[in-house]
């Protein structure tokens, strides 16, 4: 897997603005979805694989997925949209319906704030939503950092210089 | 699984003043069950998330461009809990290993038999690198006074799972916001 070409930041700061919507992301959701993302990360609960368990054991439709695969989801729909460079820095999940296999999944998000911390980070607030349907699966509200000019990386950001638990962005 | 109600900030009393348990008092901004991972992280799992997701983001891919933009590869930020769970099966191993432990010593202490989790906040600090091997350790930050919900009395508790590397460097927080409680007297004779 050789790269010539190293990539240039794509987004930069500048080129958000709050309100902004981020392009949605549908996926079908299959037995192997779920199943896939359970095992790459390490929750062998039966919930996860066995459908006799899920539905005779806890009641539920289906197995669902579970909460660390849908944090990846998240993080792979939001740097969709930032491009490589972007950073993620923080992300909360507020739970609040499964989902099964046989849902499409929709990855939905609005940039609620922009601006740069006291070390001189760009970072874009997102107010996230996963849907299915009418049905609101899981919230998410998440920091990602960016560029703020084609020289910045945040990646190279370490110790002080990064502080992805400080206040939220400045719109 | 939306649960209304603040967890309390601070530690020692809770927020209405109320002087906690001499033992949760001890625990508040103490860190615990300190463990180290059984294996290096590795890229495999790396690929492995990366595929679940359709995550094509080079960095995860193309070892030029993680050295150009990351300085080196790099594992995908949301795989942080990952490197700490335990084995399906291992030699020796008896029981199930139980995550989150103060959570449910909470629960043990406080007679709460119940507990849901509210909300889980995900913090990447320095980014996880293939070969690191990665420590954590749960430090309990807060706990409300009593409060009742729609699902019954209990208490919020916020718990942070703190994840370092090999050079004692973070590079990630969890933090878990639980609701332990105990359901109203059933009226009407629902057994549970």
């Amino acid at each position: 897997m050789s790269a010539a070409v190293v990539p240039v930041p794509s987004r930069l700061l500048g080129d958000v603005s709050v309100g902004d919507e981020l392009p949605e992301l549908a996926v079908d959701v299959t037995a192997t979805t779920v199943v896939l993302g359970a095992l790459a990360s390490r929750d062998w609960r039966p919930m996860h694989h066995d459908h006799h368990f899920a539905t005779e054991r806890n009641g539920l439709a289906d197995i669902f997925l579970n909460t660390p695969n849908q944090a990846a989801w998240f993080e792979r729909f939001i740097t969709d949209w930032t491009g490589p460079f972007g950073r993620p820095g923080r992300m909360t999940f507020r739970m609040r319906t499964s989902v099964f296999p046989g849902d499409r999944m929709v990855f939905g998000a609005t940039v609620t704030g922009v601006g740069t911390d006291a070390t001189g980070c760009g970072w874009v607030d997102l107010d996230l939503a996963l849907r299915v349907g009418d049905r609101v699966a899981t919230t998410c509200t998440a920091r990602v950092a960016l560029p703020v000019d084609p020289s910045d990386n945040p990646w190279r950001r370490h110790g002080d210089r990064w502080d992805p638990g400080g206040a939220a962005a400045a719109s | 699984m939306s649960v209304a109600g603040d967890p309390a900030a601070g530690s020692g009393r809770d927020s209405a003043g109320e002087v906690l348990p001499a033992e949760v008092e001890a625990m508040i901004g103490r860190p615990m069950y300190e463990q180290t991972a059984d294996f290096v992280v590795e890229r495999a799992y790396s690929y492995n998330t990366c595929a679940a997701t359709g995550n094509g983001n080079p960095i995860f891919w193309d070892d030029a461009v993680a050295d150009a933009v990351c300085g080196g590869p790099v594992v995908p930020p949301t795989t942080l809990s990952l490197w700490m769970r335990p084995h399906y099966w291992q030699p020796g191993a008896a029981g199930e290993q139980v995550a989150l432990q103060v959570h449910f010593d909470l629960k043990e202490i406080f007679g709460l038999p119940e507990a849901v989790m509210t909300d889980n906040t995900l913090e990447f600090h320095e980014p996880v690198r293939p070969g690191d091997r990665i420590s954590h350790r749960q430090v309990l930050r807060s706990v409300s006074p009593v409060k009742t919900t729609k699902v019954g009395a209990g208490r919020f508790w916020v718990i942070d799972v703190e994840y370092h590397n090999q050079d004692g460097v973070l590079v990630g927080v969890e933090r878990y916001t639980g609701f332990g409680y105990r359901r109203p007297e059933a009226v009407g004779g629902e057994a549970r």
